[in-house]
């Protein structure tokens, strides 16, 4: 619910709300053990529901071009594996 | 095929009273014998079909996931079933929200709670949050993982 207050709240964040088991190869791809799992632009996972702080500093990540880049690799790297 | 019993509609229409603006549910699905496979489809639409009867400031339009191809891709949605949240507006304002798969359990009640929040255009953040969400530059997709339970 809390992301989906943030997308009402501003233009630029878009909120799903994803049904993990209809939809297997994406729970999979996301590696969703627990729920709630959260994705931020791919590369930025959060395990379990979280306060709206936490929420917000996550997304402020998508502004760090460097720690975006390694997230990046990072997803990538897990991806592979 | 009823979803929701008299006490949950009767519930719900005294809910839905306290809206204050329109609220649009577009529903994407495929026709009988589509070509996805899609064991929820139905029973979604059902769902908001149901939901938009209770009152008529809750709208439906339902699409098809291949027909109405344009329309899916304006609304970002690549899979089914899928519900965008739309609000008031001429056009209706896209709401930025999306359910996919069929909202039950724990996930009905997050739908409805949308609705309202999207009915009374007001998310609820506190002040720290929505100064901080105003800072935001990239565009974020929010995926969030739910079960049913």
């Amino acid at each position: 619910m809390l992301a989906n207050k943030l997308a009402l709240a501003s233009n630029l964040v878009r909120a799903d709300a994803v049904e993990a088991t209809e939809f297997p190869h994406l729970a999979s791809r996301y590696r969703v053990y627990g729920v709630p799992r959260t994705v931020i632009n791919e590369v930025i996972h959060i395990e379990g529901a979280v306060p709206e702080s936490t929420m917000l500093a996550h997304l402020a990540i998508l502004d760090d071009a460097q720690q975006m880049a390694q997230r990046t690799e990072e997803w990538e790297k897990r991806s592979k594996g | 095929m009823t979803l929701l019993d008299e006490k949950i509609q009767s519930q719900l229409r005294t809910m839905f009273a306290e809206l204050r603006h329109p609220v649009k549910l577009v529903m994407f699905t495929q026709s009988e014998g589509g070509a996805i496979e899609c064991a929820m489809c139905s029973e979604t639409r059902t769902l908001v079909e149901e939901l938009a009867a209770l009152s008529d400031k809750v709208g439906v339009e339902v699409l098809d996931f291949v027909a109405d191809e344009a329309a899916a891709q304006a609304y970002g949605i690549d899979k089914i079933p899928a519900i965008a949240i739309l609000g008031d507006g001429t056009p209706a304002k896209d709401a930025g929200i999306r359910f996919y798969g069929i909202p039950s359990g724990y996930e009905f009640g997050s739908l409805i709670e949308s609705i309202m929040m999207v009915g009374r255009a007001e998310p609820g953040l506190s002040a720290a949050a929505d100064q901080a969400l105003q800072q935001l530059r990239t565009p974020a997709h929010i995926q969030v993982y739910v079960t049913p339970t």
